[in-house]
């Protein structure tokens, strides 16, 4: 009764959310917040920049036949039907990317979380530096260059020497010229690097588990390691293999650079040629704009419903 | 009564659910693993300290009989005849990644304080946005981001690199959620009743009690920078990095494969030393890495 009084008799009492319209309430929450919005700011400006414009950017000029220099003509869905019909290298780096993606992706996955699994079992110390060996490669740049090196084309490398001297070839393989090896071999050597930041996140995500929880499992008749992993560990560390499974398809897609390196750039009969280093070709070199901007939103539509996938799979751990 | 199981212990702790069998398959798996993984990282250290005669042995060994610095002197007199002393790419590099870590961390610990402690309209999108980036690989973007800087005339400077990396979304977000689970919203509110302003709690109070992420963060955009090879966005020689010197060097064929090799062993120890100094800072800023969906 008296709230009522005092909502009709004080007109400078500041208005309740439910008296605003949510465009009011909206405009008076921003105003309330300014410094959170300055803090934003400078990072956001820089993020809408060189993320999202680049993304919005790649949509809009797929659809023309920009090249740099002149102004772009308007080409609906050419780009696209040029490129599912009429480029059978493009169909090659898709085949390619997948088979890649497919591979490394999940192997990546389940390694990184297996070896943390063992890792955590460790005493500290040595958990150490079990995980600086697995983790190193990763962070060490161009260290895979090594594997030009192991894997030379000669007889000092590594692999050809072992081989030549046990008698199992007689001339040196030119691993990184042959078709046959080009893939395996870049797939190995991604797998070497793939142990990152998901694998950190993974050692972490063992560590928080509460321990309590494997004891009261272990009285509810949780008979192995196995199934306490399966139906105690993973399902409370979710959250880590969501972030984890993200940063996996992301690598595996995004993989090039490594390529490039190990087989130079096209690899050959294109055998490790990826959508990516399709994109760089006519991105980079040819300048057809528009068309390599139909490519990337390809890659980003693959990015994204592996993504998607991967999450539904992911909500099934522990049932 | 019944018997009781003897329970395993390891140390003094009680262990559950180990047999015995699979523990040794475990450490089986591990050393294997830890085998391939390692072997290729000592390779390099080994080439690096090898004479010329040695690494022209066959078949190749994987100790040195006489240990040698050459290689990594010869790498400086390698380049002296090309354009660009040696040294150079090294600054570049350095350069290049303390001021994009520096700015990715000033940038981004102010946008996480904002994401994970103020309520504001439009956060939740925004912080959408920056996981879906997290989504897919930079490099999809070359073309239009080529396009962008050359927009600003950033092509071919250190601007090309060094800005849009201050932007980089991995150390945010890790930044993010390690302010959610361990800055108390408590602590804040009576740094705000003791009339801080909202500027002042973030740089006194809430910074100070996540400085393991600040060190993850920048771990983060050490790496990629450090790592940054040859770029289509640079084109003179004087601006680029020591990858790119590193990949001149190894594609130089066998009779430079030592000093390679030294020059990868250079790289490497950087942020492997970094990673080492900092390792359970990282590990615990990772505990709250995950992705609710």
């Amino acid at each position: 009764m008296s709230e009522e009084i005092v909502k009709k008799t004080d007109k400078n009492r500041p208005l309740q959310r439910d008296e605003m319209s949510k465009l009011q309430w909206t405009w008076k929450e921003m105003k309330r917040n300014k410094t959170a919005y300055f803090m934003l700011f400078p990072f956001l400006i820089l993020f809408i920049v060189f993320t999202v414009l680049p993304v919005l950017l790649s949509m809009f000029l797929s659809l023309t036949d920009f090249n740099m220099l002149e102004m772009p003509n308007w080409k609906g869905v050419d780009n696209y039907t040029r490129l599912f019909l009429d480029d059978d290298i493009f169909m090659l780096a898709v085949q390619n990317t997948l088979i890649f993606a497919c591979v490394t992706g999940p192997v990546s996955y389940i390694l990184s979380l297996l070896v943390a699994w063992f890792v955590n079992e460790l005493p500290p110390k040595i958990r150490a530096v079990v995980t600086l060996v697995f983790y190193a490669p990763s962070i060490s740049g161009q260290v895979y260059l090594i594997w030009k090196t192991l894997f030379s084309s000669d007889s000092y490398g590594w692999a050809n020497a072992t081989l030549m001297d046990l008698g199992i070839i007689t001339s040196p393989i030119l691993w990184f010229e042959d078709a046959a090896y080009v893939m395996p071999l870049c797939i190995i050597v991604a797998l070497w690097t793939s142990l990152g930041t998901a694998f950190l996140s993974f050692i972490a995500g063992f560590q928080t588990v509460d321990r309590s929880m494997y004891e009261a499992a272990a009285v509810d008749g949780i008979k192995n390691r196995w199934q306490e992993l399966w139906y105690i560990t993973l399902p409370t560390m979710r959250p880590q293999m969501m972030f984890g499974a993200v940063l996996a398809i992301t690598n595996s897609f995004g993989f090039g650079a490594v390529v490039d390196a190990l087989c130079g750039f096209p690899s050959v009969d294109y055998a490790a040629h990826t959508i990516m280093h399709h994109l760089s070709d006519y991105g980079g070199s040819r300048y057809e704009v528009g068309y390599a901007s139909a490519i990337a939103v390809v890659l980003f539509i693959m990015m994204f419903a592996s993504n998607i996938l991967v999450k539904k799979a992911l909500s099934k751990v522990g049932e | 009564m019944a018997a009781v199981k003897k329970l395993r212990t390891r140390g003094h702790r009680v262990v559950l659910n180990r047999s015995k069998g699979g523990d040794a398959g475990i450490t089986f798996m591990l050393t294997i693993l830890g085998i391939i993984m390692f072997f290729p990282m000592y390779y390099v250290v080994i080439q690096s300290l090898k004479p010329l005669d040695e690494l022209f042995m066959f078949p190749p060994r994987f100790y040195v009989i006489n240990p040698t610095f050459d290689n990594f002197s010869e790498l400086f007199t390698l380049m002296s005849d090309s354009w660009v002393p040696f040294s150079r790419y090294i600054f570049n590099t350095v350069f290049i990644t303390i001021c994009g870590t520096c700015g990715n961390l000033v940038f981004a610990s102010m946008a996480a304080y904002s994401l994970a402690k103020l309520r504001f309209p439009g956060r939740n999108a925004i912080f959408q946005m920056i996981v879906m980036s997290l989504m897919f690989h930079s490099t999809v973007n070359q073309v239009t981001h080529f396009i962008i800087l050359s927009a600003f005339g950033w092509v071919d400077t250190y601007l090309s690199i060094i800005v849009p990396s201050m932007a980089g979304t991995m150390g945010l977000y890790l930044m993010k959620q390690f302010m959610e689970s361990s800055v108390p919203d408590t602590v804040l509110e009576s740094a705000r009743l003791d009339g801080a302003s909202e500027f002042r709690t973030f740089l006194i109070i809430a910074m100070p009690m996540v400085k393991p992420a600040w060190l993850t963060l920048m771990i983060e955009c050490f790496k990629s920078l450090w790592n940054s090879g040859s770029s289509i966005y640079i084109h003179s020689e004087e601006l680029k990095t020591f990858n790119y010197a590193i990949n001149q060097i190894v594609t130089g064929g066998i009779a430079r494969s030592g000093a390679g090799a030294a020059a990868i062993v250079i790289m490497m120890i950087v942020p492997i030393a970094v990673f080492v100094l900092n390792q359970s800072q990282i590990i615990e800023t990772m505990g709250s890495s995950g992705m609710k969906d």
